[in-house]
């Protein structure tokens, strides 16, 4: 009984130990992929250690690839020309246009470095960095809005174009045991080097969000990097017409207040849209700003006011709101910022009313 | 010669079809229920499924009757056969990441999740059960996978065609799965007439 007790034992010991080192050496000479060499734009070259996706990889290596949804394959947004890393895989396919496939155009986080690779992005991608910041003040705007504002300290200043966005590194916490990072626009002015403002709306069990709302405390500090994005404004004299809801507020904020600084007088109808008079913020501020730049107009608009509200306002839905306001949008441009949903009602409504595809400029904050 | 090759043929129609693992003997339902919302990852599920379970099994009957059976540890052959599958997936992610993105998008992404999938360990502890030869586990092992795919496949097929539809609240999702799987499991015993295992 014993004797078979213990060559029970050796033979299930046995088993998994020839097993291991089976896996062992697999992972030794399959899985090792040794120091690669990755070539940005033909100049810059640095060796890293193969195996793991590009996006991850290059953030290692201080360089920052634009990203909203953290490499999941979700957003789109890390598009690099990857001249030697073959055909794009199924999951990149949705985002990437014919003209993209044929100049070798890839999803960083889809891309892993098994070989050398030749990379190119554009100049200014390199210029993007990694920031350590501190929390310096929390509000509420609304009851899901938090106004949350980070004072920099490594770098101690950063430089960016008004409308553009930062990643948000939210660290390991009871709801996720990985990093994250999450896309926010910057509300306050690029003139504002060493302290920026985040509107960052609460999205039930959402990993990033729930930290924010519930974690963060003053004077914690947080890492970013950035800054992204192109929705910033566009110089010219035509008429500008901003749609956006809820947190959508925060790249226009910074716009709006860039233009004042640098008094840019153009004409701007903002229609924002909310569900009820609670839902609604920076009213102060929008008035402010209307007697700073000529020909700005802020008007609001409440899709299901509380009969308590007392609104006398408009009500609808924004985009609806918008179209009533403008019988021919063909000479304008828009600045459009919110939700999926809003921003595709958005097209439709402006291309009805005779406006250019080209000249909707948009941040879809999914 | 000829009745060899029909009983093996006869054993791989019958776990495809009459004795599908996953309709007569509700095995793997996890990922059956999960991961059967759309054709596209069912199918890189499915063929996970068969590649494992086409290997792992005559794996196991090697293990078992080259070791286990001959020093009398026949109680071993569950742990046995679970460490075997599972050092099986591993082994083949890390290959089929080296050779090909693409592949390893499409597949090999569900390997480590088909490592905990009791139906390739029941088709090993069935093949032990029934005492099929090397062959016949052979077979079994290639029709369990193919069996546990086309079902796959079928239930994402109907599951996308009714996806629109507006159920009773509490049907939704698993609910309305469990239904379709029960009347796919009646289904499939209607291909009883048409073979018998030997
Ligand atoms: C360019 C860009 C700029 C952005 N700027 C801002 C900003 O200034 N302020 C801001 O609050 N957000 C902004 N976002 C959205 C933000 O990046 C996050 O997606 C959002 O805060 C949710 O993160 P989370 O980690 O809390 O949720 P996750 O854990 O990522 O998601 C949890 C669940 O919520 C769903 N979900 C994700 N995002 C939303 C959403 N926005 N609304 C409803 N459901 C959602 C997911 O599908 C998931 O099921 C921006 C996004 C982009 C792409
Ligand atoms: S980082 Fe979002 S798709 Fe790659």
């Amino acid at each position: 009984m014993g004797l078979e007790f213990l060559l029970g034992v050796g033979v299930v010991t046995a088993l998994n130990t020839v097993l291991a080192l089976l896996l062992v050496l697999a992972e030794r000479f399959l899985a090792d992929y040794g120091p690669c060499t990755l070539a940005l734009n033909g100049e810059k070259k640095i060796t890293v250690a193969g195996g793991r996706d590009l996006l991850a990889t290059l953030k290692d290596q201080g360089v920052f690839i634009p990203s909203a949804c953290g490499g999941r394959g979700s957003c789109g947004l890390c598009k690099v020309t990857v001249l030697n890393g073959g055909a794009p895989l199924a999951t990149e396919l949705p985002w990437l246009k014919p003209d993209e496939i044929a100049r070798h155009i890839r999803l960083a986080c889809q891309v892993r470095v098994k070989h050398d690779l030749s990379l190119q992005l554009p100049p200014q991608w390199l210029e993007i960095r990694q920031y350590r910041t501190t929390v310096s003040s929390l509000r509420d705007l609304t009851h899901d809005i938090k106004e949350v504002r980070l004072r920099l300290v490594d770098p101690p200043e950063i430089e960016f174009k008004a409308g553009q966005f930062i990643q948000f590194e939210v660290p390991p916490y009871e709801r996720s045991d990985e990093t994250v990072y999450r896309a926010y626009s910057i509300a306050s002015p690029p003139s504002a080097k060493n302290e920026i403002e985040l509107e960052i709306r609460y999205v039930p069990n959402g990993i990033c969000t729930t930290y924010v709302h519930r974690h963060l405390r003053l004077g914690d500090p947080v890492t970013i990097n950035g800054p992204y994005g192109d929705f910033t404004l566009r110089p010219g004299e035509r008429e500008i017409i901003a749609i956006a809801g809820g947190s959508g507020m925060a790249p226009l904020k910074s716009i709006l207040l860039d233009m004042a600084e640098k008094e840019i007088a153009r004409r701007i109808r903002y229609f924002f849209g909310a569900r009820a008079l609670r839902d609604l913020f920076l009213l102060e501020e929008m008035k402010t700003l209307e007697q700073r730049i000529p020909g700005f107009e802020f008007i609001p608009a409440l899709s299901k006011p509380d009969p308590m509200d007392a609104w006398n306002g408009e009500t609808g839905l924004v985009t609806d709101v918008a179209a009533r306001y403008l019988p021919d949008a063909s000479e304008a441009e828009a600045y459009l910022c919110g939700s999926s949903f809003l921003i595709q009602a958005a097209i439709k409504m402006l291309t009805s009313k005779g406006m250019p595809r080209e000249r909707i400029y948009f941040d879809d904050f999914g | 010669m000829i009745a060899a090759f029909s009983s093996w043929f006869a054993l791989f129609f019958s776990a495809v079809f009459t004795q599908n693992i996953l309709l007569t003997n509700y095995l793997g339902m996890c990922p059956f229920l999960g991961a059967s919302r759309e054709l596209k990852t069912s199918f890189g599920l499915g063929a996970a499924v068969v590649l494992v379970m086409t290997f792992t099994t005559p794996l196991n009957w090697l293990l078992y009757h080259s070791i286990l059976l001959p020093l009398g540890l026949e109680y071993l052959a569950l742990i046995a056969f679970i460490s075997l599958i599972a050092a099986f997936t591993q082994l083949t992610e890390l290959v089929i990441m080296r050779v090909s993105d693409s592949l390893h998008a499409a597949l090999g992404i569900f390997l480590p999740l088909i490592t905990v999938n009791c139906a390739i360990l029941g088709a090993s502890l069935f093949m032990v059960a029934r005492r099929y030869s090397f062959l016949q586990t052979t077979a079994y092992g290639l029709g369990g996978g193919l069996g546990w795919m086309l079902a796959l496949l079928a239930m994402a097929g109907i599951r996308q065609r009714i996806a629109k539809n507006r159920l009773p609240r509490g049907l939704e999702g698993a609910g309305i799965a469990l239904i379709i799987a029960g009347i796919m499991a009646m289904a499939f015993t209607a291909f009883t007439g048409m073979a018998t295992p030997a």
